[in-house]
Parts: C-alpha cells; sequence; structure tokens
C-alpha cells in the first residue's frame, strides 16, 4: 500500500485496542480494518459490549494508557493516531476531530455555563478573543437549531432538556470545525421524537460542513435512515461491511441476518419479537480462535467451514467474514428484511 | 436563592422551639434548683421558699417555659449564682474567645486539609497519596484529649515555646500591638492541635471526590476538546470537587464548637467550653441550659449556614 488515498479521510487498519484485567490485555477491538471517507457517515452497529465505543474512543486517544494498549494503525493526514502522545492528541481532538458522547447529561459539567463548557475548546484551539469567542458560542448554539442561544449560553445542564443538551453537545463538537466527527450513540439517551430530531440535525450539519462522521449506534432504524455505509461488529470483529443500502437488501451474515430480524416491523404486531439468541461473551472469554459467533450458531455444519474466517469481498464494497454463508438455508425471513 | 434561604430559615423556627422544650425539661429534670446553691447552714427556709415563689417556681411548667423562652429571646437567661452576674454577660466574654479560637482552627483545617486532599486525589495510589492516606487515618485514630495532654506537655510544660493557659498575658495592656500579638500566640497551640486532628473529613472526602470526578463523563469531554489535562484537572475536576468541600464550613465550624469544650479545658483556655464544663462541676443550672440552648442554635445555624453556601456553589440545588 502507498499513500492513502486523498478521499479517504481517515483510514484504521489493523486495530487492537486491549484492556488491562490483571496483568493480562484482553483485545476489546481486535484486528479491525476501516475507512472514512470524506462528506460520508459510516455507521458502527453491533450489539452492546462488542466493542464499539472502544472503537472510537481509540480515535480520539480517550483511553486511560496504563489500562490501555492501542496497535495498529489509524491513519489521519499521515499521522498514525495510534502512536500519539497526549500533547500531540490535543492539537487534533476539538480540533480536527469532533467527539459526541451518548449521554450529554453527564457529558457536560454540571457546574459550568454552556457558554463556558462550547467555548473552552475555542481557547486552545483559536486566537480568538474573548468577545470573539462568545460571538462565535452564539453562532454554534444557533447552528445546531438553537433559537435563543445568548439565553442558553448563560443557563446550565440541569436547565435544558435532553435534546438540547445534545445541541449543546454537538455544537461543542463543532467548534472546532472538525474534518471527522465520532458519535458515540448520540442518541440512545433521548426520546423517540427527539431521536428523530438530533440525527435530521446530524445530517444536515454534514451536508454543510462536509465533514466524515462516524456513528456508533445499535439502532438500525438510525442506520437506515442517515448512513451511507454500515460495519457490523461482533465480539471486537468487524464481521460485515457494506454499502447500507445493499446491506438492508443482501445481508451474508448470519449474525447480520438475525440483527435484522431483531427489528420490530411497524406492520407486524401480532408477530413475536425477533430475539438473537446467546450473548455476547464477556472480554475475557472472548474466543480468540475460529469464528467467533460459531458458539451462537445452533445449525453450524463443521464441514463446510473455514476455520479461521477472513473478510472476504462478496459485491463492490461489501465484505463478509463467513465463507459458508451459500450454504445456509434460512427460514424464509426475507420478507421482513427491507431497506 | 432568597427563596431557599428564607426557607431554610423558617424551618429553623420549629428546629428552636424543639430544641429549647427539651433543654426546658431536662433542666427541670436536673436535681435541686438555682437555690439550692444558695443555702447555707445560716439559711432561713422560709426565705428560699420565698425566693422560689417569686421566681415562679410553682408556677404551670408552661409559663415557666413561657417565661424562660421570652426572656431568653431577648439575650435574657437569667442570673448566675455561682458568678453573680447576668448569664448573657458572662457567656458574651467567653464567646468572643471561643470564636476566635474557632476561626483561627477552621482556618487551619482549610489551610492544611485541601492541598492534602488534593493531591492525594490527583496522585492517587502512589506513595503521597497513601501518606496522605495514613495520616488521616492515624489522626482520626488518636483520641483527641491524648494528643492535647501531649502538646502541652512537650511544647507547652516542656520545651515552652508555647502559653499553656489563658488568652493573653495579663500585664499587657489592651489595644497595644503586642496585647493582640500575645492574643494570637495563645492561640497557636490550641488551633494547630485542633487543627492536626480536624482534618480527616475534609481529606478524605475531597480525595473521594477527586477520584470519582476523574472518571466522570464530562472529564473525557473536557478531554475531548483538546485542552491540556493540567487544564482539565483545574477547570473541571478540582474545581467540581472543591466547591462542595466549601458546604463543609457550616459544619466544621459546629464540630469546633463542640470541640471546644474539650480543648479549652485541657490547654486552661477560658472560652464557652470552658465555662460549660466549669458551670457543670459548680451546678451553673442557668448557665448551663443557656450553653447547651446556644450551642444547639449555632448547630442549627452551622448547617444552615453549610445550605447556603452549597445553594451558591451548585447551580442544581439554586431556585431560580
Ligand atoms: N476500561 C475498560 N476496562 C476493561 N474492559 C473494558 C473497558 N471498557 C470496555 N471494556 C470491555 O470491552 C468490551 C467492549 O466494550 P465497549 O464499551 O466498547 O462496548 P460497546 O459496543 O460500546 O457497548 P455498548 O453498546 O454497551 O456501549 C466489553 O466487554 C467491555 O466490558
Ligand atoms: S464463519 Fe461459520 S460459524 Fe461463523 S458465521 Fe460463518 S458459518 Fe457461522
Ligand atoms: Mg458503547
Amino acid at each position: 500500500m502507498g499513500f492513502v488515498s486523498t478521499k479517504e479521510l481517515l483510514t484504521i487498519r489493523n486495530l487492537r485496542t486491549s484492556f488491562r484485567i490483571k496483568d493480562t490485555f484482553y483485545p476489546a477491538v481486535d484486528d479491525v480494518s476501516l475507512t472514512l471517507r470524506k462528506n460520508e457517515i459510516l455507521a458502527i452497529v453491533g450489539e452492546s459490549g462488542c466493542g464499539k465505543s472502544t472503537l472510537a474512543t481509540s480515535i480520539v486517544g480517550l483511553h486511560n494508557s496504563i489500562h490501555t494498549k492501542v496497535e495498529g494503525e489509524i491513519l489521519y493526514n499521515n499521522q498514525n493516531l495510534a502512536n500519539l502522545t497526549e500533547v500531540q492528541f490535543n492539537k487534533l481532538r476539538g480540533n480536527d476531530i469532533g467527539f459526541i458522547f451518548q449521554d450529554p447529561l453527564s457529558a457536560l459539567n454540571p457546574l459550568m455555563r454552556i457558554g463556558e463548557q462550547i467555548a473552552e475548546g475555542l481557547i486552545y484551539h483559536t486566537k480568538l478573543n474573548k468577545k470573539q469567542r462568545e460571538a462565535r458560542v452564539l453562532e454554534l448554539l444557533e447552528q445546531v437549531g438553537i433559537s435563543n442561544a445568548s439565553r442558553v449560553a448563560n443557563q446550565f445542564p440541569h436547565q435544558l432538556s435532553g435534546g438540547m443538551r445534545q445541541r449543546v453537545m454537538i455544537a461543542i463538537a463543532l467548534s472546532g470545525k472538525p474534518a471527522i466527527i465520532v458519535a458515540d450513540e448520540p442518541t440512545t439517551a433521548l426520546d423517540v421524537t427527539i431521536q428523530a430530531q438530533i440525527l435530521d440535525l446530524l445530517k444536515s450539519l454534514q451536508d454543510e460542513i462536509q465533514s466524515g462522521i462516524i456513528l456508533i449506534t445499535h439502532d438500525l432504524g438510525v442506520v437506515a435512515e442517515i448512513a451511507d455505509r454500515v460495519a457490523v461488529m461482533y465480539a471486537g470483529e468487524i464481521i460485515e461491511e457494506a454499502p447500507v443500502i445493499e446491506l438492508f437488501r443482501n445481508p451474508k451474515h448470519p449474525y447480520t441476518r438475525s440483527l435484522l430480524n431483531s427489528i420490530p416491523q411497524t406492520h407486524s404486531e401480532n408477530e413475536k419479537l425477533e430475539i438473537i439468541q446467546g450473548m455476547v461473551p464477556s472480554l475475557m472469554k472472548l474466543p480468540r480462535e475460529g469464528c467467533r459467533f460459531s458458539s451462537r450458531v445452533p445449525w453450524l455444519d463443521e464441514s463446510v467451514h473455514e476455520k479461521n474466517p477472513k473478510l472476504h469481498e462478496v459485491g463492490p464494497g461489501h465484505l463478509v467474514r463467513c465463507t459458508c454463508w451459500q450454504h445456509f438455508y434460512f427460514e424464509d425471513k426475507e420478507g421482513s428484511v427491507n431497506g | 436563592m432568597w427563596k431557599t434561604v428564607i426557607r431554610r430559615i423558617l424551618i429553623m423556627i420549629p428546629q428552636l422551639f424543639i430544641l429549647s422544650l427539651l433543654i426546658f425539661i431536662l433542666a427541670k429534670q436536673m436535681p435541686g434548683d438555682p437555690f439550692t446553691g444558695l443555702i447555707t447552714p445560716e439559711t432561713d427556709p422560709n426565705r428560699i421558699e420565698e425566693l422560689r415563689i417569686k421566681a415562679g417556681f410553682y408556677d404551670p411548667w408552661y409559663v415557666q417555659y413561657y417565661n424562660w423562652i421570652t426572656n431568653a429571646a431577648q439575650g435574657d437567661f437569667g442570673q448566675s449564682y455561682t458568678h453573680e452576674k447576668p448569664v448573657a454577660s458572662i457567656i458574651g466574654d467567653r464567646a468572643e474567645k471561643t470564636f476566635a479560637l474557632a476561626l483561627f482552627s477552621v482556618i487551619l483545617v482549610y489551610l492544611i486539609a485541601i492541598p492534602l486532599g488534593v493531591i492525594a486525589g490527583r496522585y492517587h495510589d502512589t506513595f503521597v497519596d497513601k501518606t496522605i492516606v495514613l495520616y488521616s487515618f492515624i489522626s482520626f485514630a488518636i483520641p483527641a484529649f491524648v494528643l492535647y495532654l501531649i502538646f502541652v506537655f512537650v511544647f507547652g510544660y516542656r520545651l515552652m515555646w508555647f502559653p499553656t493557659s489563658g488568652t493573653v498575658d495579663v500585664s499587657l495592656d489592651p489595644g497595644t500591638w503586642e496585647y493582640y500579638w500575645n492574643k494570637f500566640y495563645h492561640l497557636l497551640l490550641p488551633g494547630i492541635s485542633y487543627a492536626i486532628l480536624g482534618t480527616t473529613g475534609i481529606i478524605q472526602y475531597l480525595r473521594t471526590e477527586i477520584i470519582d470526578a476523574k472518571t466522570m463523563d464530562y472529564v473525557k469531554t473536557a478531554r475531548s476538546k483538546g485542552i491540556p489535562m493540567k487544564k482539565v484537572y483545574s477547570r473541571h475536576i478540582f474545581r467540581n470537587s472543591l466547591l462542595p468541600i466549601a458546604a463543609f464550613l457550616g459544619f466544621t465550624i459546629t464540630g469546633l464548637l463542640g470541640g471546644s469544650i474539650f480543648i479549652e479545658s485541657v490547654f486552661a483556655y477560658p472560652g464557652m467550653g470552658k465555662l460549660f464544663i466549669d458551670s457543670i462541676l459548680s451546678r451553673d443550672y442557668s448557665v448551663i441550659t443557656a450553653l447547651v440552648m446556644l450551642y444547639g442554635f449555632l448547630a442549627l445555624l452551622g448547617s444552615l449556614l453549610s445550605d447556603i453556601i452549597l445553594s451558591i456553589v451548585d447551580p442544581r440545588i439554586r431556585i431560580d
């Protein structure tokens, strides 16, 4: 491989992020490779505990460096973010890369006024003076759809609604005019109606500022609504990756298929909710050999099986970590899997 | 914020009422009465009886209580029978000395506890932290009077660095610079002794608060803004952990006033605490009840102060 293509904003290669548990490091993200392009929303989906947040925080270096090991490459602007020091990272965080957290209530400092929290990053990344920073704060608040900006800037987080708080978080993420925004479940903590508003906001902002967004979620409805491409994670690995329409129309991996089957369908109310059997194994007990999903495949036929499944390209931009999907016969669920 | 304060003050009224009633009942239960102290072999028993009637001793209890509480509200706690002076004037003079000692001790406690708590929290689990925690446990475990006595003995009598009794040398003229310096000098040993033992709560609270704050989401947000770690500590972690400490102030003062009973006796410092012990020994009931009432009132005032400070520093408690 030579130079990073100009279209690729962020290239992750063989990323392995491990946590120390009693002097042993256990990978929570294992050999993940991904690319994010300019003006693209890349969704990362998977069940709770599959390593989505670990992947997100690796990109911005928010881990505790004593208990965490980040190996591999996270290439941005000819720098490998996996090897950056805290000081080097601080030049990028809040500037080139913005981060949106899941729960805006706990993610905002309860004792600090909203305006001050938004302006904070500007102190270190811009040469604006206090007056200019205040003006910029109001501009940002208006940009995220807050109309009474000067009032909100003077308020404390507990005085705002959940949706407003998440808008404030987005304003913080936007403050450095970032090339990349990482959003870790930005709508999970919100009411359904507010979720839609926040998603619309993200989408329209992205059209406006043309940054690449990594959107982490376990909500496939969110994915269908705004993502361009999807990577499905399971137990620290990417098991399927495809453009969003392709993934919904033509899911290949049995895990993806069961994920899609577990979306409640509004038109079939009397049908039982499809639940994936079993649970994501805990970090220490993760299978490190062979297909990590195999223990949850009750119909597994060992004879047709690749020992350590690699990602195989099965269509343009469509990768699947499973060789034998062709051999499976699914009870006819095709009707309910739509995009 | 004023609403909060006024509401808090209104709550104090029933609290004070119950407190005064309890004190009144307890005082009534005590053996003897103020006049017992006046009885000498020569006293005419009829004279005492007359005095009792005059003092309202045989009135119904609620009348007695009413008289006592209305007088007390006007600052009249009756006569001290050992000092033969109004109770209020005796206490007033002593209270000033106790407050001087309490103020000095509180300042010392905060000067020692805040840096130690911050360092322990910041460098959590390192050698420095462990040393500070060890100190705070030891100071918690040592009985106060043991340390006080050792200090009086070593620094007062042996090394003679500090005076061992009184609040000021009698030879000095009031109002001179030397006079005030000498007063301060008398505060040093009791104040330092108190402060050394009185820091545990604040150190432990601050340390835990900082360790907790480090794992908070808003700290991650602060880091995600790319601000230097030093600023993450000062603007977010320390700030958020230190503000609640301010609210400790009220309780610290209350604790100190209670503690003054001990410390003033050991250091022969003639404040309220020593007056309390002396009055108990001489059964000077009117002084005792007045002091208990005063201590109770100050305790309520302390918690009021804490609540007010907390409502100032924590916007979530504010009522707009
Ligand atoms: N600091 C840590 N130390 C040890 N293990 C961790 C740590 N953070 C996460 N893990 C473990 O790593 C695995 C992946 O966690 P992660 O938070 O990335 O999952 P997730 O996909 O974001 O889940 P969720 O949907 O619940 O947010 C989990 O098994 C989790 O228990
Ligand atoms: S690789 Fe094998 S076990 Fe794994 S998902 Fe595919 S078929 Fe199932
Ligand atoms: Mg997560």
